[in-house]
């Protein structure tokens, strides 16, 4: 992905897992439906007000990735067929926080 | 100007799309979208590789303009649908470059890609193949672009719009926060920019609100002095075109540049007033 761009990582969501958060406070993680990925679908994030943040589309393995403040956030998916889940999620700097979603 | 002017919606583009005169294009963020499945018909458009200068910064001229649009099979007088992911930012941003070189009949597919696939509405991988034209653009339209320069003129006389996300207008992020944070060299935004997240514009499928609830929007909530000029800007463009968009096209005000420098170049210029933050 491209460091002076606003592109979104090749896929929109990563493919692997990030290893090193660094200085960054990442949410990541991955979207399942009966044990599959969710491949179609979005991953929201809203602030702790509630107010929109960010969104990806997920990624074929269903991954999202968010490199967010430190706080609390909630992850919002939404999925073809009106699937909608919610969880509430907090960040860390130098922490990369996983989340498994199943809807 | 009216919604059915710059709008078309899912079921519009499934009745037209392939019609004569019309052409679909797909602008995504994620630029590997449009290989993975468009709407049948669409041409795709890189707002990277083939909308920016590959050496300075800023867009191709009016000749690299003309030979993408001619080389794409895009006439004059063809009706353009532009359509992307992330609920149009830059399916928005390529309809306001679009205008910029005076391509007038251009319209964005309400609520973009993440619709049409939330309704699980057909995605093809067959690539269309369009005879080439000779498509020939106008100036540079510069009354829809701001440099920066205009931007500090602005400061505290005309309307400011900083329409990123409350975090990154307060200078605890520098970019969205889907993505790396790395960027301008300060956080911040403009003094006296009003905070109005692009995305308050938008439902959650990424269509856009109504003309009312973006009118209060914008004015009773935001502040806007709809009497006065205004400069909309984000980190690099994207965002803020879309709400140019609202701001010129679907409310109609007469006065509205698209500030595409945006943050990354404003945060890194040496001696302009910053301020830090939330939004009043």
């Amino acid at each position: 992905m491209s460091a002076d761009g606003c592109g979104a990582p090749a896929g929109g969501a990563p493919a692997s897992a990030a290893t090193d958060a660094g200085a960054q406070a990442v949410v990541q993680g991955r979207v399942t439906r009966d044990g599959s990925a969710v491949a179609v679908g979005y991953a929201r994030l809203l602030n702790s007000g509630g107010d929109f943040v960010a969104e990806v589309p997920l990624g074929e393995d269903g991954g999202f990735r968010f490199f967010a403040a430190p706080g609390s956030w909630t992850l919002r998916v939404l999925a073809p067929g009106n699937v909608r889940a919610e969880r509430v999620v907090s960040a860390d700097t130098g922490k990369i926080t996983e989340l498994e979603v199943a809807v | 100007m009216s919604r059915s002017d710059v709008l078309v919606d899912a079921d519009w583009v499934e009745a037209h799309g392939g019609d004569p005169g019309v052409v679909l294009v797909e602008v995504d963020e994620d630029t590997s979208a449009y290989a993975k499945g468009h709407i049948r018909n669409a041409v795709k458009i890189d707002w990277k590789a083939d909308l920016q200068d590959p050496v300075r910064r800023d867009f191709v001229d009016k000749a690299g303009f003309e030979a993408l649009l001619s080389e794409r099979g895009i006439a004059n007088d063809d009706t353009v649908i532009l359509y992307g992911g992330n609920n149009n930012w830059f399916a928005a941003y390529a309809y306001w470059y679009f205008r910029l070189y005076g391509h007038d009949n251009v319209k964005l597919l309400d609520g973009g890609r993440k619709k049409w696939e939330l309704e699980s509405r057909e995605l093809v991988t067959e690539v269309p193949q369009r005879a080439k034209t000779s498509y020939h653009a106008q100036e540079q339209d510069h009354a829809i672009r701001a440099f920066r320069d205009e931007v500090v003129a602005a400061i505290g006389q005309d309307n400011l719009v900083d329409v990123r996300s409350p975090d990154e207008f307060a200078g605890r992020l520098l970019a969205p926060a889907h993505l790396p944070q790395e960027q301008a060299q300060r956080g911040g935004h403009v003094p006296t920019a009003k905070n109005v997240p692009w995305s308050k514009a938008a439902d959650e499928d990424g269509t856009f609100k109504s003309d009312d609830a973006l009118r209060a929007l914008y004015g009773d909530e935001a502040g806007l002095d709809f009497s006065k000029d205004t400069i909309a800007y984000c980190r690099i463009g994207e965002r803020s075109a879309h709400t140019w968009f609202v701001l010129h096209e679907l409310l109609g005000q007469p006065n509205v540049k698209n500030y595409d420098g945006s943050w990354t170049e404003y945060g890194s210029l040496v001696g302009v007033p910053i301020e830090l933050g939330d939004g009043k």
